[in-house]
């Protein structure tokens, strides 16, 4: 379980976050969405530990994770898994050697041992055989899965996502999604993704939570927003032609 | 100023903190080691031969005197190689090729969040990163000036075998009279500070890099510049100092 209490960030004069408080919770696909601008990538990196809350707490599984010196996140790192919006895998490596990145650094396991983990990872994420590739031979839908490979090889409790929809189609939009709801599912994993696509958030969104300047606006899951009042939430939601139609229909 | 200078030490104390698992860091060490070494050594030895032999005949045609032995030409190049050419004109060289390589790959690596999943790893990004490329650039440095001595010396002696101004054996000759060794320690403790200064301050530039391609090429022209500057001001006070 992840909480934030009462987070704020700002850069300068720029109050990026007003006050969060939420609570995430394992098994569930967490989803921060929210406009351009909104907070989403901030709150999301302040929960990872990338931004330092300039108020507020951070807690994993009750342990104050803004308190903590680096030694002591170490701790928590090791149980956590990140895609990032482009990937950021590394450009020197093999497909096979970003996946076994971490279990080289933080696990005593012999190189089969790596070597069989890497391999199940990229079993997982259907990447059998592109052991050998290198990030510059690879799509950005196969970026993105080995991305998910690399954020599972640790085994992660808690698993952060942002945009993991951006720059693709909609069919492998469709596919990561899915992956990303078996893995929460199957490892019980605390998921949390920052996204604005719609379809993400009607698909996967169990746990939903929409920023509007910096705030929480609301907060439900994904059958709620189609009946919520909430007029910045729908203006969101359904700022499409297509959107609204849909929710005529439902 | 007071700001970069103490985030400069800063990144350099992380820097070297100690490793999640040194086997990692070491397979990383030999990595720029082969980059910086290997990778440096033509436009090293082409530049050492031609400073070599320039120096030689430029100092042959400031000496024609009959009461200056011609033996007196190997003993200034030899000296102007060891404590001022190859050092300081490697350095600057290698600022060029190897800083703006570290701070561009660096720098490449921040906007492109290869950092940021470093950190969320738990590793110690300034160590795992940067480390390896400054111990590598004290180690590499050094000995990439040590061939560019031998080199120029070794220029010096084609210029004096092909122009005729200097016969071969007086160069020669010039070369081992009045040997004064406190010229291989000034070369050397500025061979290490110049490595050091090369790849730390790239170093620096390219992980405080923020934005873009275009602040990743910013940041490799301030690592290649800053390094030049500190490199001519850390030759002046070696100098000052050792001799």
């Amino acid at each position: 379980m992840i909480e934030v209490k009462d987070i704020y960030k700002t850069f300068g004069d720029n109050h990026v976050l007003r006050g969060i408080s939420a609570g995430f919770k394992p098994g569930k696909n967490n989803l921060i969405i929210g406009g351009s601008g909104s907070g989403k990538t901030t709150l999301l990196k302040c929960i990872v530990g990338l931004h330092e809350p300039t108020k507020g707490d951070v807690l994993y599984d009750g342990h104050n994770f803004t308190d903590m010196h680096f030694t002591e996140r170490v701790h928590i790192r090791k149980e956590i898994g990140m895609l990032f919006q482009n990937s950021a895998l590394f450009d020197s490596m093999t497909v096979e050697e970003n996946i076994m990145f971490p279990l080289n650094l933080f696990t005593d396991q012999s190189k089969e041992e790596k070597l069989d983990r890497a391999n199940f990872c990229l079993k997982r994420v259907n990447l059998e055989g592109k052991n050998k590739l290198y990030p510059s031979e690879l799509s950005g839908g196969m970026k993105k899965r080995v991305g998910i490979a690399r954020a599972i090889s640790m085994q992660p409790k808690y698993l952060f996502v942002d945009e993991p929809n951006s720059g693709l189609d909609p069919l492998t939009s469709i596919l990561i999604d899915e992956l990303i709801n078996e893995l929460t599912q199957e490892y019980c994993i605390t998921t949390v993704v920052v996204t604005h696509d719609m379809n993400s958030v009607m698909g996967i969104g169990d746990h939903v939570i929409f920023l509007y300047n910096g705030q929480k606006w609301w907060e439900g899951t994904n059958h709620d927003i189609a009946h919520t009042d909430n007029k910045e939430l729908n203006d969101f939601v359904f700022a499409s032609k297509f959107m609204k139609a849909a929710r005529e229909k439902l | 100023m007071f700001h970069s200078l103490g985030r400069y030490i800063l990144l350099l104390w992380l820097s070297f903190r100690k490793p999640e698992k040194f086997k990692v860091y070491w397979a990383e060490v030999m990595r720029e080691m082969v980059s910086q070494g290997i990778g440096s050594l033509g436009i090293i030895a082409i530049i050492s031969v031609f400073i070599g032999a320039v120096a030689t005949i430029q100092t042959a045609f400031q000496l024609v005197s009959d009461l200056v032995p011609r033996s007196v030409v190997g003993g200034i190049t030899r000296d102007s190689t060891i404590l001022e050419f190859s050092p300081t004109i490697s350095a600057l060289v290698l600022a060029g090729r190897i800083g703006s390589s570290i701070a561009s790959q660096i720098g490449t690596m921040r906007v492109t969040e290869q950092i940021d999943a470093l950190e969320i790893m738990g590793v110690n990004t300034p160590g795992y990163i940067i480390s390896p490329k400054i111990i590598s650039g004290v180690t590499m440095v050094p000995l990439l000036v040590i061939i560019s001595v031998l080199l120029g010396l070794g220029g010096g002696y084609l210029a004096c075998a092909v122009s005729n101004n200097v016969s071969t054996t007086d160069y020669l000759s010039g070369l081992t009279d009045g040997f004064n060794s406190i010229i291989v320690t000034v070369c050397a403790v500025k061979a290490l500070a110049f490595g050091f200064i090369i790849t730390s301050i790239c170093a620096y530039q390219g992980f405080y890099t923020s934005g873009g391609a275009l602040e990743v090429g910013q940041a490799a022209t301030r690592g290649v510049v800053y390094s030049c500057i500190m490199i001519l001001f850390a030759d002046l006070i070696i100098s000052k100092v050792l001799l």
